[in-house]
């Protein structure tokens, strides 16, 4: 095994999205992850494009964005270190609903969504395992939308 | 939303401990409810944070300098100041729910070997509702307290810190839940969920204490206005302990 595919599997385990993953999970999720990384005001990606992937935050902060007419654009959360961008690539039709921006300078494992549904679809114990970790996320932010949703704390 | 600060025309106020609220009359119009806000060591300064969303309420904020209005109290249960002594302290405020809290903040502080680690996790609207930003910058400067800010949505151009509800910012703290006191003010709905997030993050219900509203007519336990299941307000609180009233909160009619 090279140098850069260790690290890469390494990085993978030791994030706290995929804490605990077992090791074979582990090599098989890394087979599809490789390194990147954003300055400051770099869109990650841009509403309406298709999900191909989402991303682990090693370091820095995204700002994940709406533009809404007349307002111009308005962040409605941010993410940071030991934090995940991105369910979009495990659901059809597989596109982005928002623009997600860089604030700082940010490094992230990048995950290949389609390398990453093939090996779900082909082992579902990995499917599952994958499933768990993202569940709470998109249960997080329907939380944090509702709560955004009733204003509660007024004007 | 108006910060007063009222000189008192008659004998010294009776110092106030942090959490308790004084009954302010706009005369003519009526009395409220208002948590003091300023800071426990000035007991001469009586400080009150008001927003204007009614009659009585709005009489208050309209106040010009020199006005005169009426002022009875302190009353009520505070926070658990020697309570939080050696230990922890998590505030979790959520917008208005900062200016109860800063008189805690500020006795905190100023007692600052008392405690263990002090965090403040302070959820607002957007970047133009944080209520005393200047303080908070101010304090966030300070080496031994924590002081994180997250609004629910910015635009771009005019914030570059946290985006999200305040208890993803419990997430990220670092203390030692086992040995923590968490007080929380905020809309109900606000510190129903801090509350559980607190919990989840391993903070004993009988260590975390949240401060209740309701309306108030007499403030000293006679008339029955504030009641809240077998609880007055008034009396008992506002600030309660949160297994003391978490059967009460999830009841949407009380
Ligand atoms: C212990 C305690 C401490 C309090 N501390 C403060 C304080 O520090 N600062 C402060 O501004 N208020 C505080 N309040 C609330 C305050 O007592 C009044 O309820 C509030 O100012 C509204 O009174 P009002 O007569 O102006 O309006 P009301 O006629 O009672 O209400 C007018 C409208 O505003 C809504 N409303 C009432 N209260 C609120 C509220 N708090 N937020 C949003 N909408 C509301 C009502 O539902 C109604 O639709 C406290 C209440 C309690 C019990
Ligand atoms: S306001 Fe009268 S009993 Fe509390």
């Amino acid at each position: 095994m090279s140098a850069a595919v260790k690290e890469i599997e390494e990085i993978v385990r030791e994030h706290p999205f995929f804490e605990g993953l077992l090791e074979p999970f582990g090599k098989l999720i890394s087979g599809c992850a490789k390194n990147a990384h954003f300055q400051p005001g770099e869109y990650l990606f841009h509403e309406g494009d298709s999900a191909d992937q989402f991303y682990l935050i090693r370091q820095g902060c995204v700002a994940l964005e709406i533009k809404a007419p007349g307002r111009g654009a308005i962040t409605f959360q941010t993410v940071r270190e030991d934090e995940v961008v991105g369910v979009e690539w495990l659901i059809p039709p597989y596109r982005w609903s928002y623009d997600a921006r860089a604030v700082e300078f940010t490094r992230a494992i990048a995950m290949d969504g389609a390398c990453l549904r093939g090996k779900c679809e082909a082992d579902h114990d990995l499917g599952y395992e994958v499933m768990k970790r993202f569940m709470p996320v998109l249960i997080q932010r329907l939380q944090a939308a509702q709560m955004q949703i009733l204003d509660v704390y007024g004007e | 939303m108006w910060t007063l600060e009222i000189e008192p025309s008659g004998p010294a106020p009776v110092a106030a401990a942090p959490g308790q609220f004084n009954m302010l009359t706009a005369f003519g119009v009526g009395e409220a409810a208002i948590s003091l806000s300023g800071d426990p060591a000035e007991p001469g300064r009586l400080v009150h944070t008001i927003r204007a969303v009614g009659p009585v309420s709005r009489a208050l904020a309209q106040l010009r300098p020199g006005a005169a209005l009426g002022l009875r109290g302190p009353f009520g249960a505070g926070w658990p100041m020697a309570e939080a002594a050696g230990r922890d302290v998590v505030i979790m405020a959520g917008g208005l729910g900062l200016a109860p809290l800063r008189t805690a903040i500020h006795r905190l502080l100023t007692e600052r070997a008392r405690y263990g680690q002090v965090l403040v996790l302070y959820g607002a609207r957007s970047p133009a509702d944080i209520l005393f930003r200047r303080e908070l910058e101010t304090w966030r400067r300070r080496l031994d307290v924590e002081i994180e800010v997250t609004v629910d949505h910015a635009a771009v151009s005019d914030w570059r810190g946290h985006v999200g509800v305040v208890t993803t910012l419990l997430g990220r703290a670092s203390f030692d839940p086992a040995n923590t006191v968490a007080l929380v003010c905020g809309p109900e709905i606000m510190m129903r969920f801090s509350a559980a997030a607190l919990a989840d993050a391993g903070v004993r219900a009988e260590a975390t204490y949240l401060s209740m509203e309701r309306n108030m007519k007499c403030a000293i336990g006679l008339c029955g206005h504030c009641q809240f299941g077998p609880v007055f307000i008034c009396r008992d609180g506002p600030v309660f302990r949160y297994d003391r009233i978490a059967a009460l909160l999830r009841h949407k009619e009380l």
